[in-house]
């Protein structure tokens, strides 16, 4: 196993014991998200860079990441959705290694924008620029205010924006498709003017290749649209709409996410963040 | 006398300049002492005074198109890059991004600043889809969000600077129409602070905005039934200035609230509330009474829509009327 790979299973491993703690939360969304997450935060993410997680409720996984790169002890982790807690329900700046707050669907990547023209304006060369990354759900794509911060990265060249659609194909009700059809995706990105690349998002070698593809292609903002599987690395959760959230997980239920996760039975009590 | 006696507005307020021309020139001429300063516009940059700040700064000036809810999102992206945005639109669109400045600027306490022209009636000819007589009540209850609207040309010059020394989210009410003159160069704007620009001990008038010259031209009309009406330009609706309207309270024993905006949730609100919790005295509210408006002047709409000085009076003398009787 790589140590990419490595990481991303620690991080849903991590995500669906806090959601299963916390007795709430979204592990369909999660775990598709998390080998990117795990890309960008042992790998991608450069020191000034920054990375936005417009889909809010994969926060477990961003919370995960944070605590494996040293940003809040084990105990943190317990507090995820209690009262008092520092991990909020939803990714705030109050929270360490957290650079933009999210949770309402559309404005973490109005916020990405900002803080790509933003870092640009500080910046004395293009190369200087860091480079902001944000997460985007697929269902996310419907709210309007998406297009708006699309159609203004294109118009403003912004080569030091990366998008990452987590394209998982499902939403909170349903398929994507049935609810309110994306397709063609990536047509309309290049219709706003972006560098598009789509990817396996459970390809390392791919998500790699498409950061630095994003690094490379000056004077355009990149979308890396990352087909990904919901609920991924847990068997009964894989493709299963319903595992979208917010859901409680039952004992048997997180007994057996851990194991299709390699956790052994006498090794799940370490996943037992909520005291 | 009557309410119909023939009506002579005060001459106090020679017409002024607006209050989007002088936010324009005042943001322009702050951007020495604010390096940080961006200016986000929605495509009525000619509209809110900020072509000032175009001309003079353009690589600070940042267009976003007809695309409001994003340019909320964009100020807060540039806040947490370090900068220091205003975004200005017309407040009837400031109200569509209402969530996005919740969520995005104000939870997280980003020093942004949201200032909006073409507020209420002042709205005027484009009728009730381009009248924003919801604002101050959007804005006020989003906590931690700092809500202000001068009254007139100089009390916006000196406002600016304030509101840009302040740390943490700010709304804005600018103006379209020339404002009559209420203050001279000699005033200090305090963020916070309402302010007593003239007196009297039967009644208080609260206004804010456009208000503020016709409560002026209600005390007129009032005193010469020697009634002596207490005006107050309460320019920062939130925080309010419950120590002053406590002081009022005391000393006047009645109040009137005057504003440009639905009589639901606005200044009248926060006095209400200031008052109850304190000390409670009969109020009147005028404002648009719960009701959308429609095509008109300014002046005209005032007139029809009970705003101008000679309901005003009237709701004084209602207030002066109820004293003791609560």
């Amino acid at each position: 196993m790589s140590d990419l790979q490595a990481r991303a299973t620690e991080i849903r491993r991590i995500a669906v014991s806090l959601i299963h703690g916390a007795g709430s939360g979204h592990p369909g969304s999660c775990l598709s998200a998390a080998d990117v997450i795990a890309a960008l935060y042992f790998g991608e993410l450069r020191p000034a860079d920054k990375f936005v997680l417009s889909k809010g409720h994969a926060c477990p996984a961003l919370y995960a990441a944070l605590h494996l790169r040293g940003l809040f002890d084990r105990a943190a982790l317990g507090s995820f959705r209690r009262l008092g807690g520092l991990l909020q329900g939803s990714p705030t700046t109050t929270i360490p290694g957290v650079d933009a707050t999210c949770g309402s669907l559309g404005q973490g990547f109005s916020i990405a924008l900002g803080l790509a023209l933003g870092l640009r304006q500080v910046s004395d060369t293009v190369a200087q620029e860091p480079h902001v990354f944000v997460m985007l759900g697929d269902g996310e794509l419907q709210e309007g205010e998406v297009w708006e911060a699309a159609m203004a990265a294109g118009h403003y060249h912004l080569g030091n924006l990366c998008a990452i659609v987590d394209y998982n194909k499902m939403q909170s009700d349903d398929l994507n498709a049935r609810i309110m059809g994306l397709e063609p995706l990536d047509a309309k990105w290049r219709a706003f003017n972006w560098n598009v690349q789509t990817i396996d998002g459970h390809d390392f070698g791919a998500i790699a290749a498409a950061f630095a593809n994003a690094r490379a292609t000056a004077g355009r903002p990149t979308v890396i649209i990352a087909n990904t599987i919901k609920g991924k690395g847990v068997s009964y959760m894989e493709g299963v709409p319903s595992w979208h959230g917010s859901v409680k997980l039952k004992p048997e239920e997180i007994r057996q996410a851990l194991a299709d996760l390699g956790v052994p039975a006498e090794r799940q009590p370490e996943y037992a963040f909520h005291v | 006398m009557s309410d119909k006696t023939a009506f002579v507005p005060s001459l106090i307020g020679t017409s002024g300049e607006t209050l989007r021309e002088a936010f324009g020139k005042a943001l322009t001429a702050a951007a020495a002492d604010y390096p940080s300063l961006v200016v986000l516009d929605a495509d009525v940059a000619g509209g809110t005074g900020t072509h000032h700040f175009r001309r003079a700064h353009p690589d600070r000036f940042i267009q976003l198109g007809i695309a409001e809810q994003n340019m909320i999102g964009v100020a807060a992206g540039l806040a947490l890059a370090g900068r220091l945005p205003v975004a200005t639109t017309f407040a009837v669109f400031a109200l569509r991004t209402i969530e996005q400045v919740r969520q995005s600027i104000a939870y997280p306490k980003l020093n942004v600043k949201i200032a909006a022209s073409h507020p209420g009636l002042d709205a005027g000819p484009d009728g009730a889809s381009a009248q924003a007589l919801e604002d101050i009540a959007a804005f006020r209850a989003i906590p931690g969000m700092t809500v202000v609207s001068p009254a007139d040309a100089i009390e916006m010059t000196k406002a600016v600077p304030a509101i840009l020394a302040h740390v943490g989210p700010l709304y804005l009410r600018t103006g379209r129409s020339p404002a009559r003159r209420i203050f001279d160069d000699s005033y200090v704007f305090e963020l916070g602070k309402g302010r007593i620009v003239r007196d009297g001990k039967d009644v208080t008038i609260v206004a804010c905005g456009v208000e503020v010259a016709r409560a002026l031209d209600a005390a007129d009309l009032l005193a010469r039934d020697g009634i002596a009406a207490r005006v107050v330009n309460m320019s920062t609706i939130k925080p309010i200035d419950e120590a002053l309207l406590i002081t009022c309270a005391r000393e006047t024993g009645a109040f009137v609230t005057a504003e440009d905006h639905n009589v639901v949730g606005g200044l009248g609100g926060a006095v209400a509330e200031a008052l109850a919790r304190t000390t409670p005295a009969p109020i009147e509210f005028i404002g648009v009474q719960d009701v959308f408006g429609e095509s008109g002047e300014p002046e005209e709409l005032a007139d029809k829509y009970g705003l101008a000085g000679p309901s005003i009076a009237a709701a004084a003398r209602r207030a002066i009327a109820r004293k003791g009787k609560h």
